[in-house]
Parts: structure tokens; sequence; C-alpha cells
């Protein structure tokens, strides 16, 4: 039943299964079938790829932030279900434009130069996939040209740079100006973040946004989108 | 099924072989010479009718020498039985105490005169009304039977706690030496379903005591199987005295074959040497005399090792629980009791100062995780108490029984085997592969089977120390609780063969 498979995806988008081999949170679920599996199944019975996204992906996430909320959800819940959505959406981009769905934008992450530090940045790249956003991550240790020319040729909405250490976070500010130099700045949001990053040094720095965590910059990306950021 | 305690895999041992055997040795000259001055005459006949040396002191106060021989002590300590059993009314919480194996059972105690109230009124920052703060603020008074109720309830729903001892002492207008223990037994029972034991007050209300456990529990002999009373005697002065009353409510725990610990509390400097080699000598004789005594009176009857050393305050020479000497008293005689193959009752978390804070919790956490790695059965683990036991503070309950988790936690044992590690590698060979490289998605099974520790329950979300407050907090839900009281018909039994006990105890008549 085609209504059945979005129920299912929704569902194992709560469960934050991936695949048939997967977990998930209830017992017995291996080898039933997981997003991709049903994401597939979704795309061969032709059913509407708003409906894959909106009531079977947006919807999952959407419970799966409620469990979070209310402390029945922990972050390793959030991404597993965040992970299965990204996946998903990489497998429904080709359709996406053919079907006429806007994405809900692209950026850019990276860690900047001389920081072999990626958690983080990691951790966020798998929560805006999961928010829908597609995500083009350059990697640590990436050098400020490297990341001004990624900008220059992806043209992407976003651009998000981490840095962990107080010795790299000026990096940031190298990124940003030449940025400017090359004219570059102005059709890209920047949002920083990183342990000594803070709100103020964002600001000073001239970057559009500050997330203090993987969720915050999820929901600064979101609000600089719609253009209701502080 | 017993409760499960906490089995300690390889117990933290502080004594080589050669200083366990030297401690014995010492003790059994200690025993022959000088010996132990009794000042109960039937304790110094048993003896002395056993082969033990027995001589008048001349005095005042009438007194007897004892020297016991060093078979006497083995042959009892042949006698006293390897295994304890401490039952429950709720038989899931019966205690199995082995003397040579490390688990360990976490005890509340010891009886305080002072109970500890608790409220946190709000102040207002005097240049910025609009910034406030709820500070606690600590009112110390007299110990009631209503509060012991209360601890006793609340102590049924810590998750931690094994075995009950009642925390505080009742000094109602209505409570008489005559009455205080069928009232602290009873108000014990009533409020809390895992093992009881006490000190009696009064040797004339042991059968009392003994009768209101066999009503509970179905009878004598269901009493002799399901023993869920048992008591605790300070027979022991140091150094190296018995008592008159206690040696004799002793001898008559001993004779009902009821379990009982054994206890003796030297002090370090004061009434013990102030070095470690002479207290562990002498406490260790001093225990052994009990026991041999014990046995005496009659074999078999289950004992437990009943050590609680503590070293002396510089300042005043009162005790200093939380002292780090103190710990280490406590851990060589959990080594010492394993050696006899005899359950120890051991000490820790006593702290000096007289609040819940963080001298509170240093004091208490260093003893109560070094104690515990040693492996006691008997773990009387001073459950919200404060300044040198003698205060009780039932949300310093509550935040003990949040830090023996961790501790539990932390003793748990290693898991590493072969399946574990051929699991460990193929995740580890699978997530390098990936484009992420974290290992997060492999959390969820292990976060969901309980094998990840929980952040510290009292964590405050803001930049406030919020943990007394949190644990206020759930020190109200867990009374709120209800807990499953003696049923009807048994309480209007006790009631009527049972003199003494305060009318307003009974839950049923209080609802009609």
């Amino acid at each position: 039943m085609p209504e059945d498979i979005i129920g299912l995806i929704r569902e194992n988008v709560i469960q934050g299964r991936i695949t048939k081999d997967d977990e998930g949170m209830d017992e017995g679920m291996v080898g039933k079938p997981g997003v991709t599996e049903l994401v597939e199944q979704a795309l061969a019975s032709d059913l509407p790829i708003q409906d894959i996204v909106t009531k079977g992906l947006s919807g999952g996430m959407e419970v799966v932030g409620q469990k979070f909320e209310a402390g029945e959800y922990f972050i390793p819940d959030m991404l597993a279900s965040a992970e299965a959505v990204g996946v998903a959406m990489e497998i429904l981009q080709p359709r996406l434009a053919r079907s006429g769905i806007k994405t809900k934008g692209t950026i850019i992450v990276a860690t900047v130069k001389d920081d072999l530090h990626d958690i983080g940045k990691n951790i966020v790249s798998i929560l805006l996939r999961g928010a829908g956003y597609a995500v083009k991550d350059l990697g640590h240790n990436i050098d400020t040209q490297v990341i001004v020319d990624a900008v220059r040729e992806e043209r992407p909405q976003f651009l998000g740079l981490s840095a962990l250490l107080t010795s790299t976070m000026a990096r940031m500010a190298d990124v940003i100006q030449i940025l400017e130099e090359n004219g570059l700045r102005d059709q890209v949001k920047i949002i920083v973040g990183g342990a000594p990053v803070s709100e103020e040094f964002a600001k000073s720095i001239g970057a559009d946004g500050y997330g203090a965590d993987g969720f915050q910059a999820v929901a600064v990306v979101e609000a600089l989108a719609s253009g209701t950021e502080n | 099924m017993p409760r499960a305690g906490i089995l300690v895999d390889r117990p933290y041992e502080r004594l080589t072989k050669e200083q366990v055997e030297l401690i014995h040795q010492a003790s059994m000259e200690i025993l022959t010479a000088p010996g132990l001055i009794s000042f109960n005459e039937e304790a110094a006949n048993i003896l002395h009718s056993h082969g033990a040396a027995v001589e008048s002191i001349p005095g005042d106060r009438r007194s007897w020498q004892v020297k016991i021989p060093e078979q006497l002590i083995l042959n009892a300590l042949d006698n006293a039985p390897r295994t304890v059993k401490l039952g429950a009314r709720n038989p899931d919480n019966t205690l199995i105490m082995q003397g040579d194996e490390p688990r360990v059972y976490l005890i509340t105690g010891s009886e305080t005169n002072i109970w500890l109230d608790v409220e946190f009124p709000t102040y207002v920052h005097k240049s910025d009304a609009s910034r406030e703060i709820r500070v606690p603020e600590f009112k110390p008074r007299r110990g009631t039977v209503e509060d012991l109720c209360q601890s006793a309830h609340v102590c049924e729903h810590l998750e931690m706690v094994d075995g009950y001892i009642r925390t505080v002492n009742i000094q109602d207008r209505e409570i008489t030496e005559e009455n205080k223990d069928v009232n602290k037994f009873f108000a014990s029972l009533n409020n809390n379903t895992k093992h009881f034991m006490s000190g009696l007050t009064s040797l004339k209300q042991l059968d009392n005591v003994v009768r209101m456990a066999e009503l509970i529990v179905g009878g004598k002999k269901a009493l002799e199987e399901n023993p869920i009373i048992s008591f605790i005697t300070c027979l022991v002065k140091s150094p190296l005295q018995f008592v008159d009353d206690t040696t004799a409510t002793f001898i008559e725990v001993c004779r009902r074959g009821l379990p009982v610990a054994v206890s003796s509390s030297p002090q370090a400097g004061t009434t013990a040497p102030i070095k470690e080699a002479g207290i562990m000598a002498q406490i260790n004789a001093e225990l052994l005399a009990g026991i041999t005594l014990g046995q005496l009176v009659k074999p078999g009857t289950p004992v437990l090792y009943g050590s609680v050393p503590v070293r002396a305050r510089m300042d005043t020479l009162g005790d200093s629980y939380g002292s780090v000497e103190t710990s280490q008293y406590n851990i060589d005689c959990a080594q010492m009791a394993r050696f006899y193959g005899i359950p120890n009752y051991s000490t820790s978390g006593v702290s000096d100062t007289k609040i819940p804070g963080q001298q509170s919790s240093i004091e208490r956490l260093f003893s109560d995780i070094v104690v515990a790695m040693s492996g006691p059965q008997y773990l009387h683990c001073a459950f919200g108490l404060l300044d040198c036991n003698s205060v009780f503070c039932l949300l310093q309950a509550v935040l003990d029984d949040a830090h023996f988790k961790m501790i539990k936690f932390f003793l748990r044992q290693p898991r590493i085997d072969q399946p574990e590690m051929e699991a460990a590698l193929k995740q580890i060979r699978a997530v390098v592969t990936t484009p992420q490289k974290l290992y997060i998605s492999y959390i969820r099974p292990v976060l969901r089977s309980g094998e990840i520790s929980g952040i510290y329950p009292f964590e405050g979300s803001g930049e406030t120390d919020d943990v007394l407050e949190l644990a206020y907090e759930q020190m109200k839900d867990l009374l709120a609780r209800p807990v499953e009281h003696i049923d009807r018909e048994t309480t209007a039994r006790i009631f009527e063969e049972i003199p003494g006990i305060l009318p307003r105890l009974n839950v049923y008549e209080r609802e009609s």
C-alpha cells in the first residue's frame, strides 16, 4: 500500500534505521526494510516525491525532535535519524529538480587550515543533511584558498567554518576577508562554530551567524534561510 | 532471589599476607596477655568454663580479667558460619553474605539524635531586585518517631540501599526507655521492606521485638528461615573491655540464634594506638573476643565482624570519620574479616561536616569509594549522616544514593573477552572507511542496554549549583510514593500482643 510506505519511511526515520541491517530503537527490526530500501520502494511505486520528503522524512524528524526535547532521545538517536534522512535525500536528489521541488539549499562546510579537529563539523553535516540541506564537506585542515575557490565554483547559499583551537580560529577571519577581496562575500551566508568560538567573535570577524552546537547551527542556518535571523 | 549488591571483582587490599598474619598473631597475644576486662559476669563465666583464665579484679565495680587461649578463639572461628543470611519482609530484599565473597551490600545507619530539616528560601540581590537566588537553609532539631518513619519510607525507595539501620533516635515525649525498642522496630519495619538491623535500648524488650518479627513473618520457625531483623551490639568498649549491659544483650541475642554484628569502635590516638599496626591488632583482638563469646553461647550463631575503627581529630580528640586513616583501617578490617571467612560489617561515608555540601561530598565519597572497593559484605555507609554521625539529613541520603549508583557502575567488572574484541575490531574496520569516521551510530544499542553511565542526576541547567535543590525535589517525590505497610490483620495482632507501640503508628487506625 503506497500510504504504508510513506508511513514506514516516517517510522524508520524515527527509529534511525538507514538500511535493513540497522537495529533501530525497538526489538526485532533487523532485516526489515530501512529508510534506504523504503525510499527506493516509494520511487519504484511512483509515489509523489513531495510526500516522501514532507510526510515521510520531515514528518519523522519532527517526531524525533519532540522526543529529543522530551528527554526520551539522546544525541546519538537524533544523529541516527538525521543520517537516515541525509541518505534518503541523496537518493532523491536527482529527482528533486525534475519534480520541481526546491531543495533547502547547499552548504559548504570545512575545518580551517592547521586544524585537524572535525567531530563537531561532521556532526553539523549530518544534522544539516537530516534537515534537508545539500552538504558539501571539504574536510579538515583546509587551505583558505581552497575554501574560497569552492564558494566561487559551487555557489552555495551557506558556508560553515569550524575551528577547535584558539590558534586556528583566526583563519575564519582570513576566509571572510579573502571572500570579500574576491567579491564573493555577498553571495554566501557564513556561519562559524567550534569550542573557542563565541557569538562576539563571530560578529567581530563579520560572520552572519554562530552555532554553539550542532542543533544551534541548524537553527541558525534555518533562520538565515528564512531571513528571520537576529 | 537475594539482592545483587555490588560484587567487587578483585577487592582492593592494603595488607600483604605477612601483615595479615602479623596482625592475627598480635591479636592472639593481646587476648592471652593482657587479655580483656569483662564487666559482665556471665561472659566471664562462659569463657572460664571453656578454658579461659579468669581472675576477679579488685575495685568498686565488679570486673574480671579474662585471658582467652588461642585454641579457644580458633575453635570459635571454625564454628562461626561463613554464610550469613539476613532476611526481609520482601523476600526479594534478602541479603546473602559469604565471608569469602566480596559482595558489598549498602546499609544505612547509625542512629543520630539530630534530624536536619532543609528549606530553600529566596533571597533578592541588594542592588538588583530582579536577581533572586534560592539558598538551602538547614535547621537541626531532635528526631522523632515520625522522622524515623519518613527515613524508613525514603530508604525503601532508594535503589542503592540494600538494608536499613535506623538513622534517627526517637526522642518524642511519649518515648521511654521501656517503649523505645518496640516503637523503633515497628516504625522501621512498617515503612521499609528491606532487612532491618538495630541495637537494643532495653534488654527487657528483646522478646517483644522478636515476637513482633515472628508475627510479621508467620512464626518462630519462619523467622529462623527468614530473619528479617538482626542486632548490633557494641559489647566491646575499647580498649579491650566487655561492657556489662551490651554484653548481656549480645549473649541473649546469640541464645536466640538471630544474626548479630559484633561491633567495636576504637579511636586511634585515644582508645587505641595512633599507628595502624596498633589499632589493627587491638580491634581485631576485640572482635575475635566477641565472636568467640557468641560461638560459646550458641555455636553457629550468625555473626558479623563489626569493625568501626576511626582516627581521633587532633583539634578536639573527637572522632574523625573524614580522615583518610579511618578508611585505611576499614579496608584493613575487610581484609582481616575475609582472612577469617566471616562477613564484615564495615563503615564508610561518614563526614565531619555538619551540612550537605562540598566538604560532605568529598569526605564521604572518598571513603565510600575506597572502602567499597575493599569488598566488605555489609557496608554501613552513613546514608544521610553528617557531623560525625550525630546528624541525619534525608536530603543527604538522596545524594548518597545517587553517588553509590556511580560507585556501583565504577566497580563493574571489565567486559573484555574474545567475542567483545571481535565486535570491536569489526566496528573499527567499518568506521574508518566512512567519510565521517564517527562511531556514534554504535552508541545506541549500548546506551539502551544500560552499559553507559548516566550524567550526574542533579546537574543544573545554568551556571548556578542546583544540586541540593534538585535532590530535594527528588526527596519529595520519594516521600510521595507509597510504601507497602504491614498488613491490617498483622498490624492488629502486633498492637494487641506487643505493649507500648504508639497508637498513631497504626496506619489503619489513622485511616479510620
